[in-house]
């Protein structure tokens, strides 16, 4: 019998062997089919295997090294706890977005562009999960960002994909340097690489302080965390629409594991004010991802940026976790960490899930502007079915999962008045207004999302002439939205395998929910709180299908149809519907102004004129604004002044030389 | 066992009953302080059976979703008014739901109600769920900041609990309590779509909000979402008077005579808060609905401050 570690790592080199496959086959129209069911079946496997490992003794660990890499070290592989549950999350995901790209990656036009990145994708995120040194982490994440990046420009002739390719491009080697820059920290000078190294020696708080800024910044800029997530926006939407969904919904979950693996385990002890800087990030990045959301109209960006509010929540969560953990009060670190988790887990089921949904809109109108879309419910009913499921979901309303996760977190801040620092006590009560907040906007956002594209009247002939995708883009939805039901409705099963992955990073863990009755959860104690999804969806569905049952049979079942009444207006065009900037218009009014720097300009005709009225809108993304814009001036100013040194004589240039020889080696005799 | 089914069925039932009662002697007393006569009390009820026997007129492209809609809005107000303590604490399902809980049932029931308001595909439609949406933005975060409020103080965000705790002499006067309450009061008139954030009279002005999204609505459905909100109203009214009013509620188990003294007690608040809630609308004049951000920002802060407050210290 194989170790587990030696099954999942074949499982990786069959997902690389797919890719040369896709590169030997080329263009031939069966590829497709063979690529998919392909990296399906690996994936499925691979949850197979993480299931019999995690059934067997959910704590164990089992280690393999390899005799690759730098000679003197290896390859080391490790599969814990807390990669177990991260490799559950990356594989499921693959396996749906293998599923939905069966049918709809026939519709691909160049599908040699994507089919062989795709595995080698998916092999990458595997290998980041399972690494156990320095080295190979690093190896894996950039070959993880090179994957995807070719997978974003699998469009490469759109300018938005170019411009969207460079700025992913630049991001991803920023951040792959912080994050050389942080492991080099932690390896020390003697370069001790493995992890089992790094955990032995001790951090000094500086070097911890520094540590954490530098994994902020590169995991962060992988996750999306605000001002870090300018690139994602462009990219995600860019690719085709399941690796959209992997990228969202799986990538920037392994940036999250990057940052769990490092701060909670690898750093050791961590300092009370990482919590707060945390939570800090984590609560601006839910609130101005939402809002960004808000503003947006094409669809696939609504979602993209609804995903960097997903990443604020889940920071929130870790944050609160750092804190509690930095005063050992380990069980609310467990309940806070749990939140966090439970949410990674959620926004990988309803991200890949509307991101599919995004994607059969794609294929069946070919737009992704929802302000020409509308009415599609009538004309693609299981898809807009899902899709509301997906949206009520990511919305955190009950009995769906995104609200267990919420709730949690805010057990989690109901606990966070006994911690003692007072910077602490000043900020989690603010966090905890703009986690409300975020959630409060989601609702309002995908109401706007889900109300635009699929409910009203048709905007255009291509909504109006839509038509209901393929069985196997419909069977993966199905499967999501059906993983977002249970998780909402058994949470307590969720939690409990969540335990495990506590237990580990912190020696607590939640309350064993198995024991509470009728599928409650009690994160406290009983008196304090407690939830039960499945008695809520119970009561929901039997009042709602009495009450239709009474006022059926009892009073009235018939329907007449009439035009819309609409206070007596004639019929009106559908372009008179609220559309999606109309619709965040009273929400723009509140905070555009702030947020934005939101300018609109009306430009009336005179009387009697015939000419249209103009309305123009300007968002201001003061990240880019105010960071991005000057970096980029001042390396292209740089660029231009130092332009001459590439136009010297031999003479010069050896003059240089020597100069900058002569200034180190005075640098070196001053320095000792 | 059976017991508890039946006095927690009786609460269903009972706010079921109740909540048309409400809205009808509020809208009474409103007449009346208007030196009008005004419809009987018990008009709601016979709008609502003459609703539901009358025909449904569905406009043209309407989708099941605009179908569905009324008995989901209706289940989930429902579930959500049933499970505040009225006139008695710690029944059978009262630990299915906790505050944050109820609270994110309105927003169930919201969602939907603001998807309907899109599915027929009218200019009205549209501009009542977004003008909601931008309620709800913010009336959602300073209802949280109350239950925290409110859980910090009792260490529980089960309602039963904080009930029991507020009855308890341990409570005395606190500040973060009073702000709670203002916010409170302000977040209950702007979700009731009451006077002065929207004004459920009148569906023909421009600053509509709730009216403009059933605009489309007719017959059994309309009763359903009627219905719904009366609910909705009941149950604001319900937890205001359980939090800060909890006196005459009948602890978990007491016996028959006290939940009827607990019920009996209950109606007297209902009707107290219903007249109050009458004269706080017939003396004050509708807003401009960009300054109704300004009004729930109010709440916003109150609610952070309260919450800051117990922060600081747990006795504040």
């Amino acid at each position: 019998m194989m170790e587990t570690p030696a099954i999942l790592l074949s499982c990786v080199a069959g997902l690389l062997a797919t890719a040369a496959v896709a590169v030997a086959a080329g263009r031939s129209a069966a590829a497709t089919r063979v690529v998919y069911c392909a990296t399906l079946a690996i994936s499925l496997l691979i949850l197979g295997t993480v299931a019999r490992h995690l059934l067997a003794d959910a704590s164990a660990i089992s280690r393999l090294v390899l005799p690759v890499g730098l000679p003197w070290l290896g390859a080391h592989f490790r599969l814990d706890a807390l990669s177990a549950f991260f490799l559950v999350v990356v594989n499921l995901g693959a396996a749906g977005a293998s599923l939905y790209g069966l049918g709809y990656g026939r519709h691909e036009t160049a599908p040699h562009r994507i089919l062989p990145f795709l595995p080698a994708f998916l092999a990458g995120m595997n290998l980041v999960v399972l690494a156990d040194d320095a080295f190979t982490f690093l190896l894996s994440w950039e070959f993880m960002s090179l994957a995807s990046w070719a997978l974003v420009l699998a469009h490469h002739r759109a300018e938005d994909n170019q411009r969207a390719g460079y700025v992913y491009l630049v991001m991803a080697s920023f951040g792959t340097l912080t994050l050389l820059l942080a492991f080099g920290l932690m390896s020390g000078a003697e370069g001790g690489y493995a992890f089992d190294a790094i955990r032995a020696a001790g951090h000094p708080p500086l070097l911890a302080a520094l540590v954490l800024g530098l994994m902020l910044a590169g995991a962060g800029s992988k996750a999306g965390l605000v001002p870090l997530h300018v690139w994602l926006p462009l990219a995600h939407p860019a690719a085709p629409s399941h690796v959209s969904a992997l990228m969202s919904g799986v990538m920037t979950k392994v940036a999250v594991y990057a940052f769990i693996r490092v701060a909670f385990d690898l750093l050791g002890a961590p300092a009370w004010w990482m919590g707060m800087v945390v939570l800090v990030l984590g609560g601006l990045t839910a609130t101005v991802g939402i809002l960004h959301a808000m503003m947006e109209k094409d669809l696939k960006r609504l979602l993209a940026y609804s995903s960097i509010e997903n990443i604020g929540v889940i920071f929130v969560g870790l944050g609160l976790a750092l804190a509690f953990h930095a005063n050992a009060m380990e069980q609310p670190a467990a309940l806070a960490l749990t939140a966090a988790l439970f949410h990674v887990l959620n926004h990988s089921f309803f991200k890949s899930l509307l991101f599919f949904g995004a994607g059969a809109v794609l294929t069946a109108t070919g737009e992704r502007d929802m302000e020409k879309l509308g009415g599609l419910i009538h004309r693609m009913p299981f898809t807009s079915a899902v899709f509301l499921v997906g949206c009520v979901a990511i919305s955190a309303l009950p009995p769906f999962n995104g609200f267990v996760s919420e709730w949690l977190a805010f057990q989690a801040i109901l606990q966070s008045p006994q911690l003692p620092q007072w910077g602490l006590k000043i900020i989690v009560p603010a966090v905890g207004g703009l986690l409300a907040l975020s959630a409060a906007l989601a609702a309002a956002c995908f109401v706007k999302a889900y109300g635009v594209t699929f409910l009203g009247r048709p905007r255009g002939d291509a909504a109006a002439d839509a038509t209901e995708v393929d069985r196997y883009s419909r069977a993966a939805m199905a499967i999501l939205a059906l993983f977002c039901l249970l998780a909402g409705v058994l949470p307590g099963r969720v939690i409990d395998g969540l335990a495990p992955v506590t237990q580990t990073l912190l020696s607590a863990r939640m309350p064993a929910q198995a024991e509470v009755g009728w599928q409650s959860i009690v994160p406290i104690a009983a008196a304090h709180s407690s939830y039960n999804g499945l008695l809520v969806f119970t009561f929901i569905a039997v009042s709602a299908a009495l009450a239709a049952f009474a006022v059926h049979h009892l009073a009235s079942r018939r329907v007449r149809r009439a035009p819309a009444w609409g206070c007596g207006f004639p019929a009106t065009p559908a372009v008179t519907q609220y559309t999606a900037s109309s619709f965040a218009q009273p929400i723009r009014r509140v905070f555009g102004a702030m947020v934005f720097r939101a300018r609109e300009t009306v430009d009336m005709p005179e009387p009697g004129s015939m000419r249209p009225a103009r309305f123009t809108l300007r968002l201001r993304d003061l990240a880019w604004d105010g960071i991005y814009a000057p970096i980029a001036a001042g390396v292209g100013l740089a660029a231009t002044r130092l332009n001459v040194l590439q136009f010297l004589t031999i003479r010069r240039y050896l003059t240089l030389v020597f100069l900058a020889l002569v200034s180190l080696l005075l640098v070196l005799a001053i320095w000792s | 066992m059976t017991t508890d089914i039946l006095v927690q069925g009786s609460q269903m039932t009972l706010v079921l009953l109740l909540s048309p009662l409400l809205t009808g002697f509020v809208r009474k007393v409103k007449a009346r302080l208007l030196r009008r006569q005004g419809p009987p009390v018990l008009q709601p009820y016979r709008d609502l059976i003459r609703l539901v026997r009358k025909d449904v007129v569905l406009a043209e492209n309407a989708s099941w979703l605009f179908r569905a809609a009324p008995y989901l809005i209706f289940a989930a107000t429902w579930v959500a008014a049933a499970l505040v303590p009225t006139f008695a604490t710690g029944l059978l399902f009262s630990w299915t739901a906790d505050l944050i809980a109820i609270a994110a049932l309105l927003g169930s029931a919201r969602f939907f109600l603001a998807l309907a308001g899109m599915d027929v595909g009218t200019s009205f439609g549209g501009i009542g769920s977004s003008r909601e949406m931008m309620i709800s933005s913010l009336a959602e975060p300073a209802m949280l900041l109350i239950v925290f409020t409110l859980a910090l103080t009792a260490g529980s965000t089960q309602l039963s609990t904080i009930t029991t705790f507020v009855t308890s002499p341990a409570v005395g006067l606190r500040v973060s309590l009073g702000l709670a309450l203002i916010a409170l009061i302000i977040v209950a008139v702007a979700e009731n779509a009451r006077v002065p954030v929207d004004n459920p009279a009148t569906h023909l002005e421009l600053t509509m909000v709730h009216e403009a999204m059933v605009l489309e609505y007719s017959g059994r459905h309309l009763a359903m979402i009627e219905i719904a909100a009366s609910l909705k109203l009941l149950l604001y009214v319900s937890l205001i008077s359980c939090i800060f009013i909890p006196w005459g509620v009948a602890a978990a188990g007491a016996g028959p005579a006290a939940y009827a003294m607990g019920a009996l007690t209950y109606v007297a608040k209902l009707a107290v808060c219903g007249a109050l809630l009458a004269l706080f609308e017939t003396s004050i004049a509708k807003m401009r609905v960009f300054r109704v951000p300004d009004f729930l920002g109010a709440a916003l802060m109150l609610g952070l401050l309260a919450t800051l407050l117990l922060f600081v210290s747990r006795s504040l």
